[in-house]
């Protein structure tokens, strides 16, 4: 049960009366006044009672959390989640035993999930927020990765004088690749294809 | 594997009672069709099947150590 109307002689009772009936605190819910009520002459001529309708507000933070949760144990993982919220962007953090098979190939099944939390998180949240999902560092250990290939792509476009193409990547990790090279005056990068088959292409300043 | 499907389809829709999923088991292959409201087909495919990728990867993810090929279909 997640919304309740109550009745009392007052608004106030007719709240109190709804928090009991939801077994909640004031905090947690929504509360709009359908009818103030009246008092009426000496308590009962034309009197009316008040009342309210109280909804549980969801929490979607916590909402995106049991949602994960759930997903990765009928995965076969059991998993703890941590999560840091800096404004509009929510990092949940994933640790646990099988967590390489939440994570998949080039973490393909990570970007998959945060995906589908990020579509959870919002159909409960007033503004919009980003999701960020992270297992045992593997976003760090990527982009020391990208990086590092970034630099070598840049020095074969440099030696053989001709554009290199990388593989297709998400949006956050062609990033990576644009701002490891952005300080190098020697090459230029730009993004082609059409996603999610965008992809990085490195190519030496002539 | 069901469970799973429905774990991950029902809270992105609007009608989650309607989320049914039937499996089709073949000698080398299970396919999971999956249907779901009418009202609800835009939210699990997605722009340009970006949801449906996702719910793909995932799926295909958990049922990689099994031996038989996974499908998923999605219908109304």
């Amino acid at each position: 049960m997640k919304q309740v109307t109550a009745t009392g002689q007052t608004v106030d009772e007719a709240v109190e009366s709804a928090l009991t009936q939801l077994n909640t605190t004031k905090e947690r819910v929504e509360i709009t006044i359908i009818d103030k009520g009246k008092k009426g002459i000496f308590g009962f001529f034309g009197s009316r009672p008040a009342v309210v309708k109280a909804e549980i507000k969801i929490d979607p933070i916590e909402e995106a959390k049991g949602f994960l949760k759930n997903v990765a144990e009928k995965m076969g993982a059991l998993i703890d989640i941590e999560v840091v919220q800096e404004g509009k962007q929510v990092s949940f953090l994933l640790s646990g035993e099988k967590i390489a098979l939440l994570i998949g190939k080039r973490g393909q099944t990570l970007n998959s999930l945060q995906y589908l939390t990020q579509l959870v998180i919002n159909r409960f949240s007033d503004q919009y927020i980003t999701v960020l999902l992270d297992a045992e560092d593997y976003r760090t250990r990527r982009n020391e990765t990208l990086v590092q290939l970034a630099e070598r792509l840049a020095q074969k476009a440099l030696k053989s004088g001709r554009d290199v193409a990388l593989e297709p990547m998400p949006s956050f990790e062609r990033k990576v690749i644009h701002t490891a090279l952005a300080n190098n005056a020697r090459v230029k990068t730009y993004s082609d294809g059409v996603e999610p088959h965008r992809y990085v292409v490195i190519s030496p300043v002539k | 594997m069901k469970e799973l499907i429905e774990t991950i389809v029902k809270p992105l829709v609007d009608f989650p009672e309607d989320v049914q999923v039937n499996v089709l088991e073949e000698d080398h292959r299970v396919t999971y069709q999956l249907s779901v409201n009418k009202n609800d087909m835009g939210k699990v495919i997605g722009k340009q099947g970006r949801v449906a990728n996702a719910i793909r990867t995932v799926v295909y993810a958990a049922g990689s150590s099994q031996q038989k090929k996974i499908f998923l279909e999605i219908s109304e």
